[in-house]
């Protein structure tokens, strides 16, 4: 089976200008492969490079050697080389990332921050803001909540605004940073059912999770991110 | 679901230009610039005042000639396409927003007036319909339609831009180029009117060239973002690979300066 995303010598260092241009090896050589169905776990300690690649594979870091290819609209799209269009597109119909912070435009209700992947996909307005609520209730948001903008929401709960809106679409492939992070028992054993339900439709899942229990739940196997070698 | 959605690789910009330079007397005010901007998508210019940004939005709108490139519209030479070819422009394909509603609106005509002339203009004559889609063109922008017969004076900030936009919009404009749309406003109406230009931008398939120095409304707004530094695009791509991970000294200087909301 073709791998769903798999990069190939992925590589990537940062130069501070600010810091008389020192340059900070991150990654090195890293070959990933994930198949639809299937959730990998990235492994290793803190500062290792997880998040960063986990950024890398969204395209918001620019990698820096290597390629990174990811299945879209049946073929390969090479996301080191890709236009910003390209990303673009990769973005809103096949790769989703749910990352430990919400970042939107203020004053906008939860509900529609969770329905827009779906409208800019197409999906009728009626149609995405329904799944938006059907999915804040599963995630114990409650209804007086979605009508609100996140900013005054707990941690806990601007996660799950978050997630909603990284599970609603249905991404193929979906990049999950520490989901569980400021979660509740019963809440992470949500997020537990949503990650194999979108494993038994088929999406391939990339995660970074420090939660034994959860990872334990979903992961099939662990990929190990080693702290770079020739680190500065 | 998405197999009949349009195919962004390799389309056909709407706008582009390569090679623009232009000088005023010793300063150089654009440095071999290129750009192009497709349906749909949002371009944030930033840079510092004094970078050259609002000079490439004049350059490629057609009020100001470059010293060398060329800019073309639908592949052609907007350049040499003569005066009244680029006014048929700017009444039709394109929409401007400027950061002072005043310059944009007529202020002793009232909001509908505001909105319906630029239909009449285009060549709309029934007099009741016209009316009826200014009311429809207030409610998509918010504005109260029982203030349809109100001067916009009497508006506040907020709502001058936000009619300013309706007027731009109405007549199905493909292009808006909008210098610091947010610029003269409260923080709490910026966020209402950027969830509203990105909404219409995705709806209406609508190409927004945007100039800004608020680097946190470029973030939430743009799909693309070119840097400007005296003149020059320092840096272009992807925003949030931009802001995230900046290339250039002077990007990584301007993404450490910004106050983190």
């Amino acid at each position: 089976m073709t791998p769903a995303l798999r990069t190939e010598g992925l590589g990537k260092a940062f130069t501070l200008h600010l810091q008389g241009g020192v340059r900070i090896p991150v990654l090195g050589d890293v070959d990933l492969a994930v198949h639809p169905g299937e959730c990998v776990a990235l492994w290793g300690p803190s500062g290792a490079g997880k998040s960063t690649l986990m950024r890398c594979l969204y395209g918001n870091y620019g990698a820096g050697a290597g390629r990174i290819l990811l299945r879209h609209r049946g073929t390969d799209l090479d996301l080191a080389s890709a236009s910003p269009q390209q990303v673009i597109e990769a973005r809103r119909e096949t790769l989703g990332y749910v990352s430990q912070f919400l970042r939107v435009i203020p004053r906008v209700a939860t509900r529609d921050i969770v329905a827009e992947p779906l409208v800019t996909r197409g999906v009728p307005r009626d149609e995405a803001q329904a799944r938006a609520t059907e999915l804040l209730h599963r995630l114990n948001l409650p209804e007086r909540l979605h009508g609100l903008p996140p900013a005054t929401f707990s941690g806990g709960e601007q996660q799950r605004v978050n997630l909603a809106r990284g599970f609603a679409p249905g991404y193929p492939v979906l990049l999950l940073d520490e989901p569980t992070a400021s979660l509740d028992a019963a809440n992470r054993a949500v997020v537990i059912g949503l990650i194999r339900e979108a494993k038994a439709q088929g999406a391939a899942i990339i995660g970074i999770f420090h939660d034994t229990e959860v990872r334990e739940a979903v992961a099939d196997r662990l990929y190990d991110v080693l702290p770079h070698q020739d680190a500065a | 679901m998405t197999a009949d959605l349009p195919q962004t690789s390799g389309r056909t910009p709407l706008l582009n230009a390569e090679g623009l330079t232009l000088r005023f007397g010793a300063i150089p005010a654009l440095v071999d610039v290129a750009i192009d901007i497709s349906a749909g998508e949002v371009l944030a210019i930033v840079g510092e005042s004094g970078s050259g940004k609002t000079t490439l939005l004049r350059v490629l709108s057609g009020m100001m000639a470059p010293d060398a490139g060329t800019v073309r519209w639908l592949g052609d030479d907007l350049h040499a396409m003569g005066e009244a070819a680029r006014r048929r422009l700017m009444r039709t394909d394109w929409g401007f927003v400027h950061q002072n509603p005043r310059d944009g609106l007529r202020l002793n005509v009232s909001a509908g007036g505001n909105v319906g002339e630029r239909l009449m203009a285009v060549g709309a004559r029934h007099y009741g319909r016209i009316r009826e889609e200014a009311i429809a063109w207030l409610q998509r922008v918010e504005v109260d339609a029982a203030r349809i017969d109100d001067l916009p004076r009497t508006f506040s900030g907020g709502m001058q831009q936000r009619l300013q936009i309706a007027r731009t919009l109405v007549t199905r404009p493909r292009l808006v180029f909008m210098d610091e749309p947010t610029g003269g406003l409260d923080v709490s109406v910026q966020a209402r009117l950027l969830d509203l230009i990105r909404g219409l931008s995705r709806e209406l398939g609508l190409a927004v060239l945007i100039v800004t120095h608020d680097i946190a409304a470029a973030r939430l707004l743009a799909d693309r973002m070119l840097v400007m530094r005296r003149g020059e695009v320092v840096e272009h791509g992807l925003t949030d690979r931009v802001l995230d991970d900046p290339q250039h000294p002077y990007t990584q200087l301007l993404v450490s300066s910004v106050l983190a909301a």
